[in-house]
């Protein structure tokens, strides 16, 4: 089963400090955890890919209606908390142990390597069907 | 000059008997697994190019041997020495009359312990003769993620610490079993694909059979592996039929069974007839049996649903699995009408009440009973769980018909 591990830019509820004012030590300590579970996760063989998206200010969002110019919105966006920061893509047994790796991203340290209690939206990716037998 | 895909063919006909003769001088599963896979790699490149060696399976277990040796020597001496002095002990020297190497090594990649997801790559390593590369791609992950789940595998391996030979007759059965469920998960794991892989996939399904007719040959008194073979043939005799030219999804009876493959239905009912006779019925025989009534039905109307109903009520009746009542309840509708086939969908409601398949099946009889607003209703909750892309699409486009 393949899950996605979403994060957003929001949805901190331990530690929300943005990260710049983290001290630089808390940011490295942040980083390697982050790299570290991408290397146990491809030893256990459930790695499929992980990608960290630019930050919001640099998003644009594009809208057309097929026939004229498209028109394009640049940020900063007040609702930009909410968009996708980031993802895992995991091929694991179970649903269980896809919760079991979201519970780990979630506690990554934060500031004095407290765990940053970040919500990961855990969803599974559509798969195509069975032989009808 | 022998063109690559040729050398390719033999070459995975020969991986596992140069595996198998390996791991009798050497022993030690995992270092044994990986020096063929380097030869085949090493063949792969130089046959098409300087031609098949005269003796090719002698060239790649001549050549593993090496690695083996070389690998020995490397890292480890002393120990490794010991080792080699343990294994040298257990198993037997040169090939042994009357054993079969494949089927030794089917039970040891299929071995309970393992996964799956584990023992499928594994399996198609060390049996297939294919490359981590190809079977990465074939399971849409990176190299690196299933070269670590073929080494993990082969450490549960070592770990379960079997001699190379057949498993004892006391625990025949249930290895046997294991070994026809990874082979049987192989060959619909090549079913699920997505638009742009469905060669890639679908070679599993080729792999699964020609893996499963190697365990036929060396076990032709099984029923229950004649059946899983008849399964796999009758299903895949269908797969020309099964999509639109677009890849969309076509429903069994609305396939155009001209399409269907006459030449593998064939084979595959002499086979599914032949397990029956033995009168030892397993659940995989009683699916071909299904599978093969429908595919002598040369239009949907003449499918003979009183043959299927018994057959899934005596599927039921083995597994107790709830899915085999769900599909029991189409036969029932098919013969005694929808309402019948909704009173038997009542009897699973609890144990399957979330699952898609559920609601799609209650929504296609309620359809059939003219219950139209219900089936509008059951089709939009089966295609909101659903957890496969054509599946969704079929249901949400169902949903929207009846409500035009």
């Amino acid at each position: 089963m393949r899950f996605m591990l979403i994060q957003n830019y929001g949805g901190v509820e331990l530690e929300p400090t943005p990260m710049n004012e983290w001290t630089p030590e808390e940011i490295q300590a942040h980083i390697a955890f982050q790299m570290a579970l991408n290397s146990e996760l491809g030893e256990s063989g459930e790695f499929v890919d992980a990608q960290a998206l630019s930050g919001p200010d640099q998003a644009k969002f594009v809208l057309s209606d097929g026939a004229g110019a498209p028109v394009v919105t640049d940020g900063p966006f007040p609702e930009g908390k909410e968009l996708l920061a980031g993802y895992r893509l995991v091929d694991v047994e179970s649903v269980e142990r896809a919760i079991e790796i979201a519970a780990r991203i979630s506690a990554a340290p934060g500031r004095g390597g407290a765990p940053v209690g970040q919500r990961i939206e855990v969803r599974e990716v559509m798969s195509a069907p069975d032989p009808e037998l | 000059m022998t063109t690559p895909s040729a050398t390719e063919g033999l070459l995975r006909e020969l991986a596992p008997q140069a595996l198998g003769a390996v791991l009798r001088r050497f022993g030690n599963f995992a270092d044994a697994e990986d020096a063929v896979q380097e030869a085949l790699i090493v063949a792969i490149e130089k046959w098409p190019v300087g031609g098949v060696p005269d003796n090719p399976l002698g060239w790649l277990i001549t050549v593993a041997s090496r690695r083996m040796m070389e690998q020995f020597r490397r890292d480890d001496a002393r120990r490794r020495r010991e080792d080699l002095v343990v294994a040298g002990a257990r198993t037997p020297q040169g090939p042994t009359p009357g054993t079969d190497d494949t089927l030794i090594l089917m039970f040891m990649c299929c071995h309970p312990t393992l996964s799956p997801s584990a023992a499928i790559p594994l399996t198609l390593r060390a049996i297939g003769g294919l490359t981590t590369r190809e079977i990465a791609a074939a399971f849409l992950v990176p190299e690196a993620t299933m070269a670590q789940r073929i080494s993990r595998a082969k450490t549960k391996i070592r770990e379960a610490d079997e001699p190379f030979a057949l498993p004892p007759e006391s625990d025949r059965s249930v290895r046997i079993r294991s070994v026809l469920h990874i082979l049987y998960l192989m060959f619909s794991e090549g079913y699920t694909t997505s638009a742009g892989y469905e060669l890639t996939r679908s070679d599993l399904s080729s792999e699964a059979i020609r893996l499963a007719q190697a365990v036929h040959r060396s076990l032709p008194q099984e029923p229950e592996v004649t059946g899983l073979l008849a399964l796999m043939l009758l299903t895949d005799a269908r797969r020309p039929g099964r999509t639109e030219d677009d890849g969309s999804l076509v429903p069994l009876l609305l396939q155009d069974r001209t399409r269907w493959d006459r030449a593998l239905i064939g084979e595959g009912v002499a086979l599914i007839t032949r397990a029956l006779e033995q009168h030892r019925i397993g659940e995989y025989q009683l699916q071909a049996a299904i599978a093969a009534v429908h595919d002598q039905a040369l239009l949907p109307k003449d499918t003979d649903w009183s043959a299927i109903e018994s057959l899934y009520a005596r599927l039921e009746h083995k597994t107790g699995n709830p899915m085999v009542t769900l599909n029991r309840s189409v036969a029932v509708s098919m013969v005694d009408g929808p309402e019948a086939g909704l009173r038997m969908l009542d009897g699973v409601a609890d144990r399957l009440g979330d699952h898609h398949r559920y609601h799609a099946v209650r929504a296609h009889l309620l359809a059939e009973a003219g219950e139209t607003d219900r089936a509008i209703c059951e089709f939009e909750l089966a295609s909101q769980s659903a957890t496969n892309l054509r599946e969704r699409h079929y249901l949400t486009t169902e949903a929207a018909r009846l409500a035009t």
